[in-house]
């Protein structure tokens, strides 16, 4: 895989190069072994969508958060405990009548990860990477978001340092909804933009 | 710098896949690809931006035939084996090793 290595020997597969990896970093001590198990829990288990849904829920029911959020969001999700990598600078985009916000990482993965987790292959793959900032109302309408013509499509793609999240519109007919309701109708497809909250139901 | 990377606004790469209720990980290994580059992030040293660096710096052709994680197991070893943190014999007599052990 890697300049250097022999090239007549069959390739070996990524399982057991990593595990030759670790072995050989946690005998040099580079890496704890028990903080391999611990990272793994956190991304799998403990980040994820449903912090983000928890910012939105807020936004949806307290203007001033909101207009905080919308100035300067690390600072109003950090409010909410959601700090750490790939959040140090977060913009959080809101969709209106008028503008419907979608994000992207053209280079790469950019994704704020202390609200959404991390990304889904897709976001990560060529096939939304190049065609989402060329055509995106049609990549939109793939995912079942039909942008009227005139509504404006913003495509925010994220580069080495700045994350983004969308805001979504509150749905219809939620009036009086508490926050924990109102995040259950906040998935992570509407805050990358791809998709809307679920209708009050 | 311009690379494969750069994948904005280029054409014929097919249709957008999508998994319902996708998991985090796809197998065990991904997993380890990930804890680990983050940890040696740290560890040894690295720059998260070197790490994107290194997965820019693949062959196009490799870049666009393997898979997300395959890019940070790439980019994880080549910045351990440049900064001097493992050397490529010792990576390859591990993977050696551990072929018989296991079987593969």
């Amino acid at each position: 895989m890697s300049d250097g290595h022999s090239h007549t020997e069959p390739p070996s597969t990524p399982a057991l190069r990593i595990k030759a990896l670790e072995s050989l970093l946690v005998e040099k001590g580079v890496v704890d072994a028990g903080a391999v198990d611990e990272i793994i829990d956190v991304f799998e288990n403990r980040i994820g969508p449903r912090n983000g849904a928890k910012v939105v829920a807020r936004a949806w029911t307290d203007p001033a958060y909101k207009a905080r959020l919308l100035i300067d969001g690390s600072q109003a999700i950090a409010e909410l405990g959601f700090t750490g990598m790939q959040g140090e600078d977060m913009v959080v985009l809101e969709n209106t009548p008028k503008v419907h916000n979608v994000v992207v990482c053209t280079l790469c993965s950019c994704y704020p990860w202390p609200t959404l987790g991390l990304p889904p292959t897709w976001y990560k793959a060529a096939p939304y990477r190049s065609r989402v900032v060329i055509e995106p109302r049609k990549v939109l309408a793939e995912f079942g978001v039909h942008v009227p013509p005139d509504i404006e499509v913003r495509v925010w793609d994220s580069n080495a340092e700045i994350r983004y999240m969308v805001l979504p519109m509150r749905p219809a007919g939620t009036e009086g909804w508490d926050e924990d309701r109102l995040a259950g109708l906040v998935t992570r497809d509407s805050m990358i933009g791809v998709g809307q909250p679920k209708a009050a139901a | 710098m311009n690379g494969i990377h750069d994948l904005g606004g280029m054409q014929g790469f097919g249709p957008i896949v999508r998994e319902d209720d996708e998991p985090v990980f796809h197998a065990e290994w991904e997993r380890h690809v990930f804890a680990v580059a983050m940890l040696a992030l740290g560890g040894a040293g690295i720059q998260v931006d070197e790490m994107r660096h290194a997965i820019e710096r693949m062959p196009a052709a490799d870049y666009l035939t393997t898979t997300y994680y395959e890019h940070w197991l790439h980019a994880c070893e080549t910045l351990l084996l440049e900064k001097g943190v493992i050397t490529a014999g010792e990576l390859d007599r591990r993977v050696a090793d551990l072929a018989k052990t296991e079987g593969v």
